[in-house]
């Protein structure tokens, strides 16, 4: 990673508010390069890897995510998606990658019908994926969570597909990494907390990686996603 | 200009007094006509005037090395290094949120941020400081539901984390809660902005928000005490919040203060677009043409007295430089929010709207604000509630089961049905979250953390609120240095009846006594603050309710210092003294339902001494855990320490105190500490140093709570079962109230 610095493109529509947070990650935590994309620019300026950040795009008014797939940078998100591009959505940025169809499914409110802000167990259900490598299969992290749609489901056959092609990513889990309806914040179909597509460099996660990325705040477990993005790059 | 007659009941209607009426008639030299008659009221209200309250808060400490701005701005700001300040503020929206929960919580939010990052602060952290009525009153449930989802709904699509407060329930609050919010934010130093109209000829600038007919008279309503069933009848005056164009505004502000195209900017809060227009006007003694009819209106019709009173939410008032409008309406534009041009600043001292091309008023400036009423209200001095005998009664038989009531009584039992529904980490600075003594926060590109801690007990404040204002002050100096950081400055939110009756101003008086007289011995200026009024329904007030929000600094966040055990064979002390104080106390309310005095006493340079000693010991790392002795006593102290920290205790507690008080009264002044055995000689002198009396108590350990008098044990408790309960405790009680 001589020379050229690797570079993240943090999408910022109206309403993001993880976008300064995934910034820090990128920049201060890992020493990559990382550029704001305002949502009405379609360059992503040469970026390495695309982040989909949190937080209430349109104040989520309509549905999450279902105004910002509209965004003229999401064509170019797209793109960069088809053409292999690794893509990461946390959170609110997850919900936009499933209004724009980029992952299939969709969420709905919680199940206690109420925004839930604390950490969750997960077990990394597929450690091969462009945002998981660097976990162990099966491994249990923790991470914060804070949403108030976040209940995943989609139709049979799509969670048939996910299931059977490694597909679902998170899992939420209890510490020792039952998957348990107790452990599950929101009501999840399967207690699925993150799926990715077939080729696994689109990813999306309710949970947020970049709230746990460093031990100063208890758990740095998240930064994992961002350098396993990292090292799944070709040489610079 | 219009005009029709002022009527005495048009007068009254407004709120204002013939005596009040006449001091408008003096200034103007002649007749107001209806919208100025409109203005007067809004800026003489209580809410906007302070006419009640000057005279005593100019009793309270306002400067100090570090304060960079004190009272009388949107916020106060403090340095704190690095080219850097802290901004904060705490405000009440009592009455709103007891007509309409949600909205009015929201929109108490929505007015505090605004407060902060006008003065070019980004903020980073919300606290919420809320007083409800006994958890199954009439409505209460649905209060504290709405309350929580509006202050959730609100901060958390700002992407502004909620990340400290506090919670109690009284029956004296069923029928006025309280909901005080208070903001912190980040500025740089050389970057502040300030709510000023400078340069005649520079355009005056309305930024955000269109202006409906919602909220007229907030202000004026917020200086009136309810009577009857007016919940229904003035439902209209309460705002509606819309977080996502706040969350633009915020951001397109913060960008347009990057530039130099800003001379002054206000937010039109309170009484809208009448007090930022004039205060802005009065502080830089210049003058506004302002063309109402260009106000961007959501419905036909409007008058120029609904366009200045309304109080819509997120709109602005911006004074920018007349070259540099296009780099404001350019900024504005990108977020897709309207900046229209809708006057100038002037020299002239007076403040003129036209509407439709024809003056609706004119009026000198300042005068509003410098010439506005000051009263000196008539007093009597609060007497102390004293005991009624508890002193009488017998001891528990099960010292146990007491603590196990308190744990699990709304006022003590852990919040988090609360917390976790507000967004307490976005942002990435919230070292230690909801929960501990006191939040902190790190400031990102330094090495600083902030600690932040909103505080009041009511129960206190009832039975001496001289006492209770004070101790609330050295209570949230306990917190925060618990944390290792040092007490910096306060905000207050100072909550009371009805200031025309004598015995509420008797109180007032005493508070602000006690906050000034803390505030001085610990060297914390208040440097920013809100009185809330009329906290009274059908002739009954609230008790004083005066909340202090306090920031404190700490240098090197490594250092910080936490709340639960951290290691077995840690030693246990406690710092400071415990008296036979029972009073007003949790375990005289949940265990023998007595609501009684007297307050605890307090020792103002005990309090100072023992700040300096924490923030000592946390500097040379000699800590493992802190915790401040407060609600329920040291029982409680030490069981949340263990039930946090997943770890048991063995304590063993030398007295000859009523064992009632030494478990669960409430004496100030005093914290628990957990060290390694190794530390102790060190801790031991630099306490002797400082005259803190400190007593090695047991030793962290185990999966209990023991806790013996001598050789007597007298609590024996497994500490997940207590944390089950105390954990579980608060959302059973919520969840199983009556609905309506």
């Amino acid at each position: 990673m001589t020379g050229s610095k690797r570079k993240f493109a943090i999408v910022v529509f109206p309403g993001s508010n993880c976008d300064q947070d995934c910034h820090y990650v990128a920049t201060e935590l890992m020493g990559c390069d990382a550029e704001y994309v305002w949502h009405h620019d379609t360059d992503l300026k040469n970026s390495d890897v695309v982040i989909l950040p949190g937080g209430f795009a349109y104040g989520d008014y309509l549905r999450a995510g279902a105004l910002a797939r509209f965004s003229p940078v999401m064509e170019s998100v797209i793109r960069f998606a088809m053409d292999g591009g690794p893509v990461l959505g946390i959170c609110n940025g997850f919900q936009v990658l499933l209004e724009a169809g980029l992952l299939p499914g969709a969420v709905r409110v919680n199940r206690g019908l109420r925004y839930v802000c604390r950490d969750v167990h997960m077990r990394v259900e597929n450690a091969s994926t462009v945002f998981t490598r660097l976990y162990e299969p099966g491994q249990i992290v923790k991470m914060p969570i804070g949403h108030m749609e976040g209940n995943y489901t989609a139709p049979p056959e799509t969670l048939t597909e996910l299931e059977f092609e490694s597909g679902v990513v998170f899992r939420y889990c209890d510490e020792e990494g039952r998957v348990t309806d107790e452990a599950n914040p929101n009501g999840a179909t399967a207690g699925i907390a993150g799926i990715s597509n077939r080729e696994g460099n689109i990813v999306g996660l309710m949970p947020h990686p970049d709230r746990c990325a460093e031990a100063l705040l208890g758990n740095d477990v998240g930064r994992r996603m961002f350098e396993s993005a990292v090292a799944s790059l070709a040489p610079a | 200009m219009t005009s029709g007659a002022i009527t005495p009941d048009l007068i009254a209607e407004h709120n204002l007094s013939p005596a009040e009426y006449e001091r408008i008639l003096e200034i103007l030299g002649r007749e107001p006509n209806l919208v100025e008659l409109g203005v007067f009221s809004a800026m003489w209200s209580e809410h906007c005037s302070y006419k009640s309250s000057r005279i005593h808060l100019k009793k309270l400490p306002t400067s100090g090395p570090a304060v960079i701005q004190g009272p009388g701005e949107n916020a106060g700001i403090v340095d704190i290094g690095d080219g850097l300040a802290v901004a904060f503020k705490m405000e009440s929206h009592n009455h709103p949120s007891y007509l309409e929960p949600y909205q009015g919580a929201a929109t108490g939010v929505g007015g505090i941020l605004r407060d902060i990052f006008t003065m070019g602060a980004r903020p980073i952290a919300s606290l919420d400081s809320l007083r409800f009525g006994a958890i199954d009153a009439p409505r209460m449930r649905h209060l504290v539901d709405g309350v929580v989802r509006g202050i959730a709904g609100y901060g958390n699509c700002m992407g502004i984390p909620t990340v400290a407060g506090e919670t109690t329930f009284h029956p004296a609050y069923d029928r006025n809660i309280l909901v005080n919010v208070m903001n912190v934010g980040i500025v740089e130093k050389d970057r502040i902005f300030r709510g000023r109209a400078e340069g005649a000829g520079n355009p005056v600038i309305y930024v955000g928000s269109k202006t409906g007919r919602d909220g007229i008279h907030g202000a004026t309503m917020a200086s009136e005490e309810f009577a009857g069933d007016e919940t229904r009848q003035k439902r209209p005056t309460v705002q509606v919040g819309d977080p996502f164009t706040e969350k633009l505004l915020m951001e397109a502000c913060l960008e347009l203060f990057r530039t130099d195209a800003v001379v002054g900017i206000q937010d039109m809060g309170a009484a809208g677009l009448t007090s930022s227009s004039f205060e802005m006007a009065g502080r830089a003694g210049s003058g506004l043409e302002i063309d109402l009819s260009k106000v961007p209106v959501r419905e036909p019709g409007m008058t120029p007295y609904e366009i200045l009173l309304s109080e819509s939410q997120e709109r602005m008032l911006l004074v920018a430089r007349r070259d540099r409008l296009a780099t404001v309406q350019d900024v504005f534009r990108k977020w897709e929010l309207s900046a229209v041009e809708i006057g100038q600043v002037t020299d002239s001292g007076r403040v003129v709207l036209f509407f439709d091309g024809k003056i609706v008023a004119d009026l000198p400036a300042a005068p509003l604000s410098d010439r506005a009423p000051l009263y000196d209200r008539p007093r009597i001095a609060p007497t102390p509630v004293g005991s009624a005998g508890w002193e009488r009664l017998s001891e528990p038989s099960d010292y146990g089961a007491c603590l196990r009531a308190i744990l699990a009584s709304p006022n003590v039992a852990e919040k988090s049905w609360i917390w976790t529904q507000y967004d307490h980490m976005v942002g990435t600075n919230t070292v230690e979250r909801p929960g501990g003594d006191a939040a902190l926060l790190r400031i990102k590109g330094t090495s600083k953390a902030i600690a932040v801690k909103s505080d009041v007990n009511p129960f206190f404040c009832a039975c001496d609120p001289y006492r209770g204002a004070a101790i609330a002050v050295v209570e949230a100096a306990r917190s925060i240095a618990s944390t290792g950081a040092r007490p910096l400055a306060v905000t207050d939110c100072l909550n009371f009846g009805n200031p025309e009756r004598p015995e509420i101003m008797g109180q007032f008086e005493a508070a602000v006594r006690g906050l000034a007289e803390a505030c001085r011995a610990l060297s914390v200026p208040v440097v920013s603050g809100n009185v809330s009024f009329y906290n009274e329904t059908d002739g009954q007030p609230i008790p004083p309710t005066p909340t202090v929000g306090m920031v404190g600094l700490l240098d090197d966040v490594s250092r910080h210092v936490r709340l639960p055990f951290r290691a077995e064979a840690d030693v246990i002390a406690l710092l400071g003294e415990s008296r036979d104080e029972l009073g007003a106390s949790e375990y005289l309310r949940t265990v023998h339902g007595r609501d009684e005095g007297p307050c605890p006493e307090v020792d103002l340079d005990a309090e100072r001494r023992l700040v300096d000693l924490l923030v000592r010991l946390a500097e040379e790392r000699l800590l493992s855990s802190a915790h401040d002795v407060s609600d329920g006593g040291l029982a409680v102290a030490l069981a949340e320490s263990a039930m946090t920290g997943g770890l048991g205790a063995e304590v063993r507690l030398d007295s000859t105190l009523r064992l009632s008080s030494l478990l669960f009264g409430e004496t100030t002044g005093r914290v628990i500490i957990s060290f390694r055995p190794e530390s102790e000689g060190p801790i031991r002198a630099a306490a002797g140093r400082l005259r803190v009396p400190l007593a090695t108590i047991g030793a962290v350990g185990g999966a209990r709570l023991r806790i013996s008098l001598g050789s007597r044990g007298v609590v024996d408790e497994g500490v997940a079962a207590l944390s089950d309960l105390w954990k579980s405790a608060f959302e059973r009680a919520i969840e199983s109230a009556e609905v309506l």
